[in-house]
This record gives C-alpha cells, structure tokens and sequence, in this order.
C-alpha cells in the first residue's frame, strides 16, 4: 500500500492547511492517546506529569509533530528521511509498533475535530497511508 | 459484565441523544468505504463505487450508513448487556452476511472521526475514551457469535 503522486499530493495540501496548528495537534493528540490508551503512559513514567495539557506533554507533542513535518518533507523516501529517527526508536525508544498505529489514530481525530471542512474522506486516506508509512520507515531497524 | 462509569453513560447518551443518524452514517460509512476499499467487497451489489465521489454520492451507501448507525440504539439502551442485545446480529453477520469481523473495527474507527468532525472540541480526551469503549463492546459482542 505505498504512497501514489496522488497521496503525496494530497499530504501536501493536507499539511500546507494544518502545520500551522501543528503545536496544538501534537499536544492533543499525545494527551488523548495518554486518557484513551492508558497503557501508553507506560512509555512515560519518568515525566513528573502526565496529564493532558501538561508541560511535558506539551513539548513531546511539538517533538513528534516536528518528525511529522520532516517527513512530509522527505516524503518521497522516508526510509532514508527518517533514517536518524528510525535508528533511535530501534535501539534507544523501543516503542512497540503497535503504539504507532494507536498514536496515528489519535492525530487523525483530532485533525478531524479542527479541521472537518479539509478532512474530506481523500485527504483522511491519504494521510492514513501516509502515517502507516512512517510507522514503517521508524520501524525498519527495529529486528 | 462491562462496567460503565456514570461519565461514560451519560457521555454515550448524549451522543446519540443529538445524533444526526441521517448525516453521521452516511458519513462513516462511505468514509470507511474510501479510506478503506476492501471493505467495498461487501457491496458488490451497490451500483457505483467507482472512486470517493462516487461513494459519497451513492444513495444505497447512504441508506444502509443510515441503517448501520440505527443499529447501535439498541446497545445505546441496553448498556449493561450489549452481549446478549447483539447475538443475533451476529451469527447474522457470521452465517448471511460473512463479513470479516475485522471490518467492525474499521468502520468504528470511521465513526469515531466522522463524530469528532461534528463535536469539534466537545469531543475531548474523556468522551472519546467513552465512545470509543462503547464502540469497542459493540464490536466485541459482533464477533462473539463466529465460529
């Protein structure tokens, strides 16, 4: 399932429309995976807080989103885009890849919730294809 | 026995006390058709599924979002036995329809992105906890029957 001119394109548009909120979305996206999925947290025990808005989880969501961001720049070989990245969820991070799914999911709602009128069904396709993609380059190194 | 806390009971009433059925359905269901088209498998007798447009367009598509959706009333008022409120739905999901209870997930996921469109910032961290719960004891119990 790779990424057609056409997804690309439309990540693009997508991303030219929200990076400006990009901030905002990591931090919801991050404080709800942390309430829906509570096993998450488990990646997280050495933050003072943990809740939703909080300044640790702030920061983080910036931090993934500026990953995002490389990769809709790298889009056309993310493999080697995120290569520094992939390496440091391999061998330092080790998050379980299922996470990453559970993670894409929440970005996809609340990119939903902000923007209803731009996530038509063809963006949301695109950007899902897209978010399993990087899931994947961030894998690579991980067996 | 699936405990429900009096946030997530209330929460899940609410939703549903506004739900627009004749929007929300439409909307989950031809998404989940695009965003996800081996799930077109399953409706081969729709007539045109050609690309997004299309699906969008389709009236069929839109009736059965419709249906699906007032599908999920019972569980709404039967809160404390989904299980039992969906077995029949079930082996008829299993034995008539055959649909890989995979696609339950799917489709929930859908909806839970159309709702969080509709609800904008009321859709917080808590109430799509809730939701997503509710959703993920519908999908349980419509699987329970396959064997």
């Amino acid at each position: 399932m790779s990424l057609t001119p056409k997804d690309k394109a439309a990540v693009k548009a997508l991303w030219a429309k929200i990076s400006k909120s990009a901030d905002a979305i990591g931090s919801d996206a991050l404080s709800r995976m942390l309430t829906v999925y509570p096993q998450t947290k488990t990646y997280f025990s050495h933050w003072p807080d943990m809740s939703p808005g909080s300044a640790p989880v702030k920061a983080h969501g910036k931090k993934v989103m500026g990953g995002i961001n490389l990769a809709v720049s790298k889009i056309d070989d993310l493999t080697n885009g995120l290569l520094e990245l992939s390496e440091q969820h391999a061998f330092q991070l080790r998050v379980d890849p299922t996470n990453f799914k559970i993670l894409s999911h929440c970005v996809l709602v609340v990119v939903s919730s902000m923007f209803p009128n731009d996530f038509t069904p063809e963006a949301h396709v695109a950007f899902d294809k897209f978010l399993t993609a990087v899931a994947l380059a961030l894998s690579e190194k991980y067996r | 026995m699936v405990e429900w806390s009096d946030f997530e009971r209330a929460t899940i009433q609410d939703i549903f006390s506004k739900m627009e059925y004749e929007v929300v359905g439409p909307a989950a269901l031809s998404r989940c058709l695009v965003v996800y088209p081996w799930t077109q498998r399953y409706f081969g007798n729709f007539g045109n599924l050609y690309n997004a447009a299309a699906i969008i367009a389709n009236p069929l598509v839109a009736k059965h979002g419709t249906t699906i959706l007032h599908g999920l009333d019972r569980a709404v008022k039967n809160m404390d036995d989904i299980k039992a409120t969906y077995a029949e739905l079930s082996v008829l999901h299993s034995e008539k329809l055959h649909v890989d209870p995979d696609n339950f997930k799917l489709l929930s996921d859908c909806l839970t992105i159309v709702v969080a469109a509709k609800l904008g910032k009321d859709f917080t961290g808590d109430v799509q906890a809730a939701f997503q719960k509710f959703l993920a004891v519908v999908v349980s119990s419509l699987g329970r029957q396959y064997h």
